[in-house]
């Protein structure tokens, strides 16, 4: 059980890279692009690819990202200059992906399992240092040694890679340009008379953020220890769970509080995720219906919490008007008509 | 400054809704005038602003600006040089940005957007100073929400980010029809302030006649695509709403009974 929450917090923090960028689409360019499905996989697979004939894992990853910006930018162009609808470019975008991402491959399915990765490099380099005794060490003090993870590597490495992806997108979306970016989503209408080029900067928003999700499959699969073709599939619902659920329980009050709350959403989706499979009666295979159910969830829940508040609030205001009405005017005329 | 030549333009072309919008138009602007532009609905005033803007391409005709052919330059392209306001507030702002960060969108329109700091503290100086220098009531606001500011204010500041970068052209699409008359009237001094304090080159569509009397140094009356009638600032002076019914009526040919409800 901490095994696995362990477990989930560690990819969660890999998927929040993936959300980062699906909320960038999403929320600041107010385009669902189902582009993701795909270029998740595409990331995976050039990484995997590239590691296996030799290439070194950074590099690896680096080009991962880079086919993502591609094939973002592709269903950029089929939206901006084909006209096409963006619900409609992105599945086009994801079918020619999933063939693409096999020609890639070559093969359904790599095992990364004897190569070098991101992982088993920087795993050499922790272990050459004391970090994790040190980590250890409350947990040995409290008597609690079986709380704590086997080792802290993934957490603190990827943890400071998103930190860092969470601070870049920050930074960009308050430069000149990413303002522009964000007025794109926001009013086109009124960036164009800004002489700003809207098309552009739908294109390459859509570039940067399927690089993000790129980056993000190339280091799931080295995670993993395998790409596998299939591994894409109903990715972009999990970026929207990431994004909606972080939103509601953290807050959208500005820019960087709102990406920190995506990147904790990343992970409060893989804990619950996590912890829903270890009941009893739940199977692996219904993964996708507990998805749909926390998704639903995270949209409804707000909704209703906010309506019975202010339903409360009616209430109780009421209930003081009817009494000094009562007092005033007596029983008969204060009494709430029904049907 | 601003040239207008034989402009064409037709909406549904072969079609039994065929309609031409604009009708041979011609129309010059020499610097620092300021145009106002009257007619009823329908009468191509705002397909003009359009095609001025580049957000249609006229089908006949040039139009120059400072002696370049801009006819068909696209409209990111050309509102380097021309400034902007719609009639509906909504339009001219971005509601999920702060009032700085849309004032650094309308300071991207003649500098290359680059990976600079959007707000930076010597630009919060500067919009602090530029709206300061207009009874706006926002030089204390900058960090707030555009969506959160009333119609009346989401337009001033639509207005002051239009003309902030002083552009060569600016276009007014009735751009006070929207809000009630007290703010209408705070809009209107906005604007003949800004105007003069740039000697901005400004055509400006409106319903009010009145408005159109009060304001700019020419005027214009359209009908059907057509100008129809064209005062300069020494007859501008002399005319009266009055006036301006019976030129409708003249050029026309005929009764004025729905027209004058539509002009007021």
């Amino acid at each position: 059980m901490i095994n696995a929450l362990y477990g989930a917090l560690e990819s969660g923090l890999i998927y929040a890279i993936m959300a980062l960028g699906v909320y960038l689409t999403f929320r600041i360019l107010d385009f669902p692009d189902l582009t993701v499905d795909g270029s998740f996989v595409t990331g995976g697979a050039v990484a995997s690819i590239l590691m296996v004939n030799g290439t070194s894992p950074f590099l690896a990853t680096l080009a991962g990202g880079g086919a993502g910006f591609i094939a973002g930018c592709i269903t950029g162009v089929l939206h901006t200059k084909g006209k096409i609808n963006p619900l409609l470019a992105g599945i086009l975008m994801m079918i020619a992906l999933w063939s693409i991402n096999l020609r890639i491959m070559g093969r359904p399915n790599i095992p990364l399992l004897n190569e070098s990765t991101l992982f088993t490099q920087g795993k050499e380099f922790w272990q050459s240092m004391p970090v994790d005794q040190w980590l250890m060490a409350p947990f040995n003090w409290l008597g609690i040694t079986a709380f704590a993870p086997s080792t802290f590597f993934v957490i603190i490495s990827v943890g400071v890679l998103v930190i860092l992806f969470k601070k870049l997108l920050d930074w960009f979306l308050h430069t000149e340009a990413g303002l522009a970016l964000r007025a794109t989503g926001d009013n086109a209408r009124m960036v164009k008379s800004l002489s700003a080029n809207t098309n552009q900067h739908i294109i390459i928003g859509l570039g940067i953020s399927n690089a993000f999700v790129a980056i993000s499959g190339a280091l799931i699969v080295q995670y993993n220890g395998f790409a596998d073709v299939g591994l894409g599939i109903g990715m972009i619902i999990v970026g929207l769970a990431s994004v909606i659920i972080g939103e509601g329980l953290f807050g959208k009050s500005s820019i960087a509080r709102t990406t920190l709350a995506v990147v904790l959403g990343a992970i409060a989706y893989r804990l619950i995720l996590s912890v829903a499979l270890q009941l009893e009666f739940v199977s692996a295979s219904d993964l996708k219906l507990i998805t749909a159910l926390i998704v639903t969830g995270a949209l409804v829940v707000p909704t209703w919490w906010k309506q019975w508040r202010d339903k409360q609030e009616r209430v109780k205001k009421q209930k003081e008007l009817t009494k000094t009405l009562e007092q005033e005017r007596g029983k008969d005329v204060a009494a709430a008509s029904t049907d | 400054m601003l040239q207008l030549q034989q402009i064409e333009k037709v909406f549904y072309e072969g079609t039994p809704d065929e309609k031409t919008a604009i009708n041979g138009l011609s129309l010059t602007l020499e610097e620092g005038d300021f145009v106002t532009v009257i007619g009823s609905n329908g009468a191509g005033k705002s397909t003009l602003l359009n095609i001025i803007s580049g957000v249609l391409f006229p089908d006949q005709g040039l139009i120059a600006v400072d002696d370049k052919n801009v006819t068909f330059l696209p409209e990111h392209k050309r509102s380097n040089w021309i400034g902007r306001v719609f009639q509906d507030p909504m339009a001219g702002t971005a509601p999920n940005m702060s009032i700085e960060e849309n004032l650094a969108l309308a300071l991207g329109r003649v500098e290359r957007r680059g990976l600079r700091k959007g707000v930076s503290s010597k630009r919060k100086k500067q919009f602090k100073e530029w709206l300061s220098s207009f009874n706006v009531k926002l030089e204390d606001r900058l960090n707030t929400r555009v969506g959160l500011l009333s119609g009346g204010e989401r337009q001033a500041l639509s207005l002051l980010m239009a003309t902030f970068t002083e552009p060569r052209i600016l276009l007014l699409d009735e751009h006070t029809a929207a809000l009630d008359p007290a703010r209408a009237e705070h809009i209107t001094n906005i604007t003949n302030d800004v105007v003069s304090k740039h000697n901005l080159t400004t055509l400006m569509v409106t319903h009010d006649m009145e408005q159109a009397l009060s304001m700019g140094n020419r005027l214009i009356m359209m009908d059907d695509g057509e100008i129809i009638f064209h005062a300069n600032k020494e007859e501008k002076d002399q005319l009266t709403v009055e006036d301006l019914m019976n030129e409708f009526q003249k050029a026309k040919g005929k009764t004025m009974a729905n027209d004058k409800a539509l002009l007021k």
